[in-house]
């Protein structure tokens, strides 16, 4: 993101020596050691047994690694009744997240193309009451959300977990896509439409195959809200179609005796990885998602 | 040319004219389906946005007038549930810590995320890695984010200890568990994950700076600060106004975080009107108290929201990018 | 190759007329060039042509077929478009097959006819390219092919050589005109440049304000312009327009051209019957610049001497570009390239009247 040839005010203006560089830097690495404790504590944790756990710090490197935590985390945990770690809330999370972002992603695909090539009389506002969906706070829609997938007898079951999220991310990926395709030129879609297609080869053969950018942009910020979302899956599942989110607060949350800090913090890590790693391998389109979705046009 | 393809067009009479009309109305038929395709695609979006959004904020605050309590009950109770909410201790405690949460989580995300973003503007070497750092609290879970810090808070065996270890051994940090700061550890927790994302919102505003004009200021004379002040954050100020807007929303939103953190305790000093709500609609079976406290929510994020979107969507004059 | 009629087409969008009663006939082969400044609305009846955009009124027949409510793939058209909006994911061999693919042409036929534009447009070693790695000119050439290769009754062109550098304008103008005689073509050629638009039509439709000024061959544009707009908009430098009165001596009408003391008289040569109803009237006088300082006049008798004070020498290289002062205006003037007059200078040219053009001076329409 750094500018060829750009230069920072102080370049700009002369005043750049050592001392206000040493500044600088020393400042960045500081606040750089604060961003990073926690996540450097969670895994610190999650390697020691319990007693050094008890006996050291959080900063302490484990004397004795092991890896004992992370099984348990994985296959013993007791979340709620069911003793048999958080493999099967990760597996939830995997297909729901699948679902919901293949869904949402292909539909506000299609949306943005409407709203951007074929224009009708009032679509604007249209566009403007989808994106308003975006911005409620999503208490107000639990009850009767919880009704209503108790009516058609999709309560407590992931596929109602995948309606949801699709729903109230609609907004989004209609967001990313219509700004998207603004920019696409029209004239592409006039040779299209000259040249014999229609309505849905235009949008198969010549947006979609342009659409990379954007497409990962979405599914990325998607990945991330709904893999981390924890409101709508503590509303509306319990038990064993939970999603990790859940499963983890349940694990911390409930206090039988001992507490397995490290097994904890082993389980929020897995619960963490999915989204970190989407993150550093496409921490770029991340960004641009994050800056679509705030930054107007 | 030789065009191998093309078919003779010659208009004869009898059967050819009889199919040709055929096209016509085959034709005619497709064209005014095509003129409707649009409409019908984004439909299911339209009608799930109408009910899912709309008529559901309209059933919720319709609930919030009535006299619901363990299930929906359709007895008009005009602001019954209102008053009972307002009434509720706990109600009081909730909307005081949302004031301080936000003033505090705005104000310190926008500061730090301006000063992260103005140092990483300096032309910085790791730029990227450092970004990088920022960041990524913001890509993971609100639940993770308050089980790592309420972890690190711990007041016997998180910073205390470390401090007692590495030889301070009179630090105490024990907000946690203490009715009064506890809200304050929310705050922290809070801003670490999000300042990274102001700032790099920050960031970008700065890298859209024209550099002429910071050359024009040191020619007449100004020094670093006041260029600073004077030209450069007056023009973040679409930075500032997003950042702002996102931030108070995410602050009304915050629910996730407080669960994990601190479970809205020690007993309900950080209770929030996000935890008010769940607790009262889910575990305590007042769905109409519930409701009145979700609709309140809304009318405070959609205060916010609807000017905002509202000068962002309509056409502007000049400049349009829409 | 089809004919083209268009028939009191108007175009509104809500309020605002953007074309007013349009009407131009287009025999099968002919090039049309719709030309006009920005906003005169020739865009937008390409755009109605190829059934991009809704005729508000009127109707517009390709080969006495009625196309009003066709959609543009039915019309048998083809369109290159100012910016060639090439589909930049497939490659220059697939962007020029995917017209006869979206009609269902075997595979066999559509690589022959491909091959065919190809060669036709040199472009043959290029077909496994993207258009990111095209040139200007090259992505131009792939436009066209696309084109061709559909054998349309009609082509339209966009305003196509916009945005090319000056150099391959000519070339590419050059290009187009080979490939329209060499094809029979029917051609509709929207530009804003009138170079282009003398050089490559058979018929001219100049356009302003949704409205058209004059439809007619090059000739009848250029040498005898309906209106003041239409001479000043075609040619470069633009016709001199010069402020007169007409009077008579005897049998003989008399122009006396420019203002106050320095006005020139001149005794006109014969004139059309409309001209004498103009005597003692004020009167528009147009003049190119390549009619003053002639050396003869094709038509004998035509030419007459003038005083002129020289202001300024332009040489262009093939000839010489001067600003003059005649009768107490300035005009421009397109001499020799080996004129010896300086700034400044006082001295006499010859001016040839048979291409002098009068227009009324309040509805600035020509009368002769």
């Amino acid at each position: 993101m750094l500018k060829k040839g750009w230069d920072s005010p102080q370049m700009v203006m002369g005043k750049h020596n050592y001392v206000s560089r040493g500044v600088i830097y020393g400042l960045l690495a500081i606040f750089a050691v604060v961003y990073l404790v926690p996540l450097a504590v969670m895994m610190l944790t999650s390697f020691k047994p319990l007693s050094e756990v008890y006996s050291g710090n959080i900063l302490a490197l484990p004397r004795a690694w092991t890896l004992e935590p992370w099984f348990k985390a994985w296959g013993e945990a007791c979340v709620g009744l069911d003793c048999s770690g958080v493999k099967g809330f990760f597996w939830n999370s995997t297909r729901m997240v699948v679902s919901a972002v293949a869904i949402s992603t292909f539909l506000g695909a299609l949306n943005g193309y409407v709203l951007t090539k074929w224009r009708f009389k009032g679509d604007n506002i249209l566009f403007g009451l989808v994106l308003f969906g975006c911005f409620i706070p999503f208490q107000i829609v639990l009850i009767p959300m919880a009704t209503f997938l108790g009516k058609i007898g999709l309560a407590q079951s992931i596929t109602g977990l995948v309606f949801v999220h699709v729903v109230y991310g609609l907004c989004f990926t209609t967001l990313y896509f219509r700004n998207f395709y603004m920019a696409f030129p029209d004239e592409l879609v006039k040779a299209a439409m000259i040249d014999g297609a229609r309505f849905f080869r235009i949008f198969l053969r010549i947006l979609l195959p342009c659409s990379g950018a954007i497409i990962t942009v979405t599914v990325i910020w998607q990945f991330t809200n709904i893999w981390n979302d924890f409101l709508f899956g503590a509303s509306f599942t319990t038990g064993s179609t939970a999603p990790i989110t859940v499963a983890l607060n349940n694990i911390v949350n409930t206090s039988t005796g001992v507490r397995e800090y490290n097994v904890q913090m082993a389980a929020a890590v897995i619960t963490a990885l999915p989204t970190l790693l989407v993150y550093v391998i496409g921490g770029r389109y991340f960004v641009r998602g994050m800056m679509a979705g705030s930054v107007k046009g | 040319m030789h065009i191998t393809h093309r078919t003779a067009h010659a208009s004869t009479q009898g059967t050819v004219d009889e199919s040709h009309l055929d096209d016509k109305r085959r034709s005619s038929l497709r064209n005014r389906f095509e003129r409707v395709l649009p409409k019908l695609v984004l439909s299911p979006t339209l009608i799930t946005t109408m009910i899912f959004v709309y008529g559901f904020i309209v059933w919720t605050t319709f609930l919030s007038f009535t006299r619901s309590r363990a299930f929906a009950n359709l007895h008009w109770a005009g602001l019954l549930q209102y008053g009972r909410v307002w009434e509720h201790p706990r109600w009081h405690v909730a909307v005081v810590n949302l004031g301080i949460y936000a003033s505090l989580y705005v104000v310190l995300c926008m500061a730090i995320g301006l000063g992260l973003a103005i140092l990483l503007d300096q032309r910085i070497r790791a730029e990227g890695g450092l970004r990088a750092i920022f960041l990524y609290p913001m890509a993971i879970s609100f639940i993770v984010t308050g089980t790592a810090w309420k972890w690190i808070l711990n007041p016997g065996l998180g910073l205390s200890k470390l401090f007692h270890d590495w030889g301070w051994t009179s630090f105490r940090f024990d907000w946690i568990i203490d009715s009064r700061m506890a809200i304050y550890t929310v705050v922290i927790a809070a801003v670490w994950q999000a300042s990274g994302f102001v700032m790099a919102m920050f960031l970008a505003g700065l890298r859209g700076i024209d550099q002429d004009m910071v050359k024009a200021a040191s020619i007449d004379g100004a020094r670093m600060p006041a260029v600073y002040r004077r030209i450069i954050i007056p023009q973040l100020r679409p930075a500032f106004i997003s950042a702002f807007v996102i931030l108070v929303h995410l602050a009304v939103k915050s629910y996730e975080l407080v669960v994990a953190l601190t479970g809205a305790g020690p007993g309900y000093s950080t209770e929030l009107p996000s935890t008010f709500m769940y607790s009262f609609t889910f575990t305590r079976n007042e769905l109409g108290m519930g409701a009145a406290s979700a609709v309140m929510m809304l009318c405070t994020v959609a205060a916010i929201m609807v000017p905002y979107l509202y000068s962002e969507l309509r056409p502007r004059s000049g400049s349009g990018s829409h | 190759m089809a004919a083209l009629h268009i028939s009191n087409v108007r175009k509104a969008y809500g309020a605002t007329e953007i074309l007013k009663d349009i009407n131009i006939d287009v025999t099968d082969g002919d090039f049309l060039v719709l030309v006009g400044p920005s906003g005169c609305g020739k865009s937008t009846l390409l755009s109605l042509i190829a059934g991009l955009d809704t005729i508000s009124g009127g109707e517009i027949r390709i080969d006495n077929d009625r196309v009003n409510d066709l959609h543009p793939s039915e019309r048998d058209i083809a369109m290159v478009f100012q910016s060639y909006a090439l589909y930049p994911n497939m490659t220059v061999g697939q962007n020029i097959s995917f017209g006869l693919e979206m009609r269902k042409v075997p595979k066999a036929d559509r690589e022959k006819s491909v091959a065919d534009a190809a060669k036709l447009l040199q472009i043959e070693h290029l077909m496994k390219r993207r258009p990111g790695q095209l040139s200007g000119g090259q992505r131009q050439r792939v436009a066209m092919g696309r084109a061709l290769v559909r054998d349309p009754k009609i082509f339209l062109f966009d305003e196509p050589l916009s945005n090319l550098d000056a150099k391959l304008r000519v070339d590419m103008r050059t290009e187009i005109k080979k490939l329209h005689q060499r094809l029979g073509a029917t051609i509709v050629y929207v530009t804003h440049d009138q170079i282009e638009a003398m050089t490559l039509a058979t018929r001219i439709a100049v356009m302003k304000g949704g409205v058209i000024q004059q439809f007619g061959t090059p000739a009848e544009i250029y040498s005898t312009p309906a209106n003041t707009f239409v001479a000043t908009f075609m040619g470069s430098p633009s016709m001199n327009l010069i402020p007169a009165t007409l009077s008579a001596r005897n049998d003989t009408l008399v122009l006396t051209m420019g203002e106050g003391s320095a006005a020139i008289s001149l005794d006109l040569p014969a004139q059309p019957a409309a001209v004498a109803r103009y005597v003692g009237k004020k009167v528009i006088a147009g003049l190119r610049p390549e009619a003053i300082g002639v050396e003869s006049a094709r038509v004998p008798g035509a030419v007459r001497e003038v005083a002129v004070k020289v202001l300024v020498m332009e040489p262009t290289g093939p000839d010489t570009l001067a600003a003059l002062e005649m009768g107490g205006v300035e005009v421009a003037a397109r001499l020799g390239a080996d004129m010896p007059h300086s700034p400044g200078e006082h001295c006499t040219l010859q001016v040839d009247l048979s291409k002098l053009v009068l227009f009324d001076a309040q509805t600035e329409e020509r009368i002769a």
